[in-house]
Order: structure tokens, then sequence, then C-alpha cells
């Protein structure tokens, strides 16, 4: 099976600064996989090269057998990415926002879905707020309905939870494990531990633009008995 | 398609839901212009044999169309670049080309709609004629759509808004109130007269006056020969920089 994701020997430099030293990674469709690692270690270098924010000095990277640069146009259409700086269209209301985000893809007639979104992120209350006027929890939800309304079947979640209470951090990842069990793969970068032990199948730790592990979470965890995903972080990042 | 009209219609929606400051702003502010100019200078001079005021009627019209083009590309770009709002439109599968018409074509549409509300606002001051419409049109648009691009150019270039003030101080500005707006290239002294020959502004105003009067000071073939190349260059640098990503995708 084509995988989801495929990052083939990807190294980017920003000035002297190696953010990807040579990153080779597959993740398969389905898969919930966490990318974690400190900051600067290069995850949001890798997932803007993924989503062409960023173009890699050398290497490939596709989705779904898509290659981000030649194919863009396919790779993208299969992308949700949700930003992990809270960025947002000062000129327009929720339901304005996803219904352009929508016509950016391609998609004209979206209300059902945008709708459904709205109500899985609790935010159908505040459909016709302008964007300036909610909160930074609102405005992060909306950023991850902006990542769905295409309904692409790799999604990218970048710090999806920074900033966000708890009662909206149960509600969004209850949304993700069903868009997960409905065959959407996920892609989640975190540095909430915790959150990347309860939901990842498997996880790669990142430092220095390198891959340092890469494993099931049991596997990883099985490597330190007893121990939690951030004895294993903090062990695999002293290396 | 689809992708293409919705950033056309967002880029709308964004200078119409602020319409008041980008629209209404600058028909007054040319309101004022011929105000002060008219009540100057109307009773005292005289261009092409036509009365000052409807003289500066259709060059303040056109002024307004270049400026406003100029500010709704630029002004949107460095706004989406500095919130960090441009990663909405660089996500898509949008084709640089389609991006690059839908901003231009945006651009236009607020300079014309300014420029009508110019021209419904001044008309009553002055008797204006109009007599080859097809040559007004063409240079709106035409003048709107090389404004609109060299917008884009500005937007993609400045990474702070003082950067892209200059670009309009220190070069939009001059272009445009140095083109014959206010007075024809011929009341200037000899040297001046050539150095306006290298404005391409001057051609636009001179062509778009000539739809109103039926004279100019270059005929409005040369001038449309001049506007259309420079558009050319200009949107093939725009088209380039966007294909290359530069100051947009790192």
């Amino acid at each position: 099976m084509t995988p989801a994701v495929s990052i083939v020997d990807v190294v980017k430099h920003f000035g002297s600064l190696k953010a990807l030293d040579g990153v080779s990674l597959n993740i398969e469709q389905g898969e919930f996989f966490g990318l974690l690692g400190q900051n600067g270690a290069g995850k949001t270098t890798l997932i803007s090269s993924l989503a062409g924010l960023v173009r890699p000095d050398a290497g490939r990277l596709s989705v779904l057998g898509y290659d981000v640069i030649a194919d863009f146009r396919e790779a993208r259409r299969r992308l949700g990415v949700v930003p992990q700086e809270l960025v947002f269209d000062p000129f327009f209301n929720v339901r304005e926002t996803l219904r352009i985000q929508s016509g950016y893809f391609g998609i004209r007639k979206n209300d059902d879905w945008i709708d459904e979104i709205l109500e899985n992120l609790d935010l159908t209350s505040k459909a016709n707020v302008n964007m300036r006027r909610l909160s930074g929890g609102m405005k992060r939800r909306v950023l991850v309905a902006q990542a769905l309304v295409h309904k692409p079947p790799v999604i990218v979640l970048d710090e999806p939870t920074a900033g966000v209470d708890v009662e909206l951090r149960q509600g969004l990842w209850q949304f993700v494990r069903r868009l997960n069990a409905e065959g959407h793969t996920i892609i989640l970068t975190t540095h909430y531990l915790e959150e990347a032990e309860n939901l990842c199948g498997r996880i790669a730790l990142m430092k220095q633009g390198r891959i340092l592990a890469l494993d099931t979470t049991a596997n990883l965890m099985a490597a330190h008995p007893g121990g939690t995903l951030e004895d294993v972080f903090v062990r695999t990042m002293q290396q | 398609m689809t992708g293409f009209w919705t950033l056309f219609y967002k880029e709308f929606l964004r200078f119409w839901k602020v319409a008041f400051q980008t629209v209404a702003a600058p028909v007054l502010t040319a309101l004022l212009y011929l105000l002060i100019f008219g009540h100057v200078l109307d009773e005292h001079v005289r261009v092409h044999g036509v009365q000052y005021t409807s003289f500066l009627i259709p060059g303040l019209v056109m002024m307004q169309v270049l400026q406003n083009a100029f500010a709704n590309s630029s002004s949107s770009l460095i706004q989406a670049k500095i919130t960090g709002s441009i990663v909405f439109v660089l996500l898509p599968p949008i084709p640089y080309s389609a991006f690059f018409v839908a901003y231009v074509l945006a651009a236009v549409l607020r300079g014309v709609m300014v420029g009508v509300g110019v021209l419904l606002a001044t008309v009553w001051f002055a008797e204006i004629t109009v007599v080859a419409p097809l040559w007004i049109l063409v240079f709106s648009l035409i003048g709107g759509a090389m404004f609109g691009a060299l917008g884009m150019i500005a937007g993609i270039w400045a990474e702070k808004f003082d950067q892209l003030a200059a670009f309009q101080n220190f070069l939009i500005m001059p272009l445009t109130m140095l083109s014959g707006v206010f007075y024809s290239i011929y009341t200037l002294p000899a040297f001046w007269q050539g150095v306006s020959h290298y404005n391409p502004v001057f051609y636009m105003i001179d062509g778009f006056r000539y739809g109103f009067f039926g004279v100019s000071d270059v005929p409005p073939q040369t001038s449309l020969l001049v506007v259309a190349a420079c558009f050319a260059a200009v949107s093939l640098v725009t088209l380039h920089l966007l294909k290359s990503g530069w100051k947009l995708r790192a």
C-alpha cells in the first residue's frame, strides 16, 4: 500500500543552520503518528516541507504517492495542516473563513460538512462571530476546522493543543480519534508527551534535524521498563 | 477554477467590508484636490483648449484607479505575511498563475470602483465629455492591472509596513503625481518634458484623458503600446516571484 507520507533524505538549511539533516521516514495510511522533539528539533520545518511552505535543499517528500513539488496540487488536496502559530484573517467570521477555505480547495457547497465540523469542535454558536472576537482557544479550534474542510486523508496537527483548555483538548482528541478510526492518517507534534503516549501508535523523536528514535510507542516504552514516554524522551534527548 | 474565484472573491470582500476606508476615503481625497486646485486655477488655466477643472477630473480619476489598485494587492499581501494568515492561501492547491490573476483582478476592481466614485463625485463641478469610451476602459483596466501587479511585487518584497510605505511614498506617489495628472507636460521645461516620457504613468493618464477630450500629449496608440509593454514586464516579474516562492515559501 502507498504510504500516507514518504520522506526520503530531506535536507534543509537556513543559512548556516542545518534544520533537517537527511530525514527519512514513512508513515503508513491510517496511522496515528507522533513527531516529538525539543524546540528547534526540525519538526515544524519537516511539516512545512510536507505542506510546500518550505522548499528542501535535497530529498523528496510525497503525500499518498504524490510528490509535494512535482505533483503539488494532488499532494495538497490530500493534506490538511493545522499550523502551530495562532493565525487568522480578521476580515471574516468563522463560517466565512471555512467557506473560503473550502473554495480554495475547489469545493463550492460545503455547508453540511462545515456544520458537522463546527458541531464537533463546539463552534456552532460562534459560526457568525468575527475571528477577531474569538478567544485564543476558539481561534485554535477554527484552525483545526480549516485544516479539515476538504476532508484530507492525511491530517497534520502541529501543536494543536498549545494554550487550549482541558475541555477543548478532550473534545478535540475525541474528534481526531474518530477521524483516525474512519481511516484518516494523523500526524501530531506536541510537547504534551502524555497526549502522544495515549494517542500515537508510532513515534519519531527528533533532535537537531535528525531522527534519533523511530518505533511503536509500545516498543519505545518497553525499552525503558516502568517509565513514561517522558522518561524515554529525556533519555533519548541526552544521547 | 473554484480556487481562483474564491481567492478573487476573498480579495474583493477584504476591501468591500471596509469600503468606507478603501473606496469612500480616496473619493473624498480626490474631491478635495479638485476643490482646491479647481478653485485656484480654473479661471486662469486652459489645457488643450479645455477648462482646467474639466482637464483635472480624468487625471484625478486615473490617479486614484492606479493608487488604489496598488494599495489593494500590496496591503493584502503584507498584512497576510505579517499576521501569518498567508498560509491559508499557500497551503491549498492554487497555481501561482491563478494566484496572480485573482489578486490583480481584485486590485483592478477596487481601482475602477474608486475611479467611478471619483467621477460621480466630481462630474458636477465641470463639463465632462466622453469622446472615446473604449480608450477610457482600456487604459483604466491595463493601468489598474499594472499597478495591481506592482502592488504584488511590493507586498511580496516588503517584510514590514514601513518598507511598503517607502515603496508607496518614494516610487508610486512620485510616479503618479508627476505624470500629468495636474498639468500637461507641454507646460514643463524641455528637460522635464523629456523626463516625463520615461514615466509609464504619464502614458496611462494621457491615454485615459484622450478618451474624454479626444486630445492628448501623445497619440493614444503610442500610449497603449508603452502601457501594455510595461504591464507585460511587471507581470512577468510578478509571476516569476510567485513561481519561485521568493519571500513567501522559505
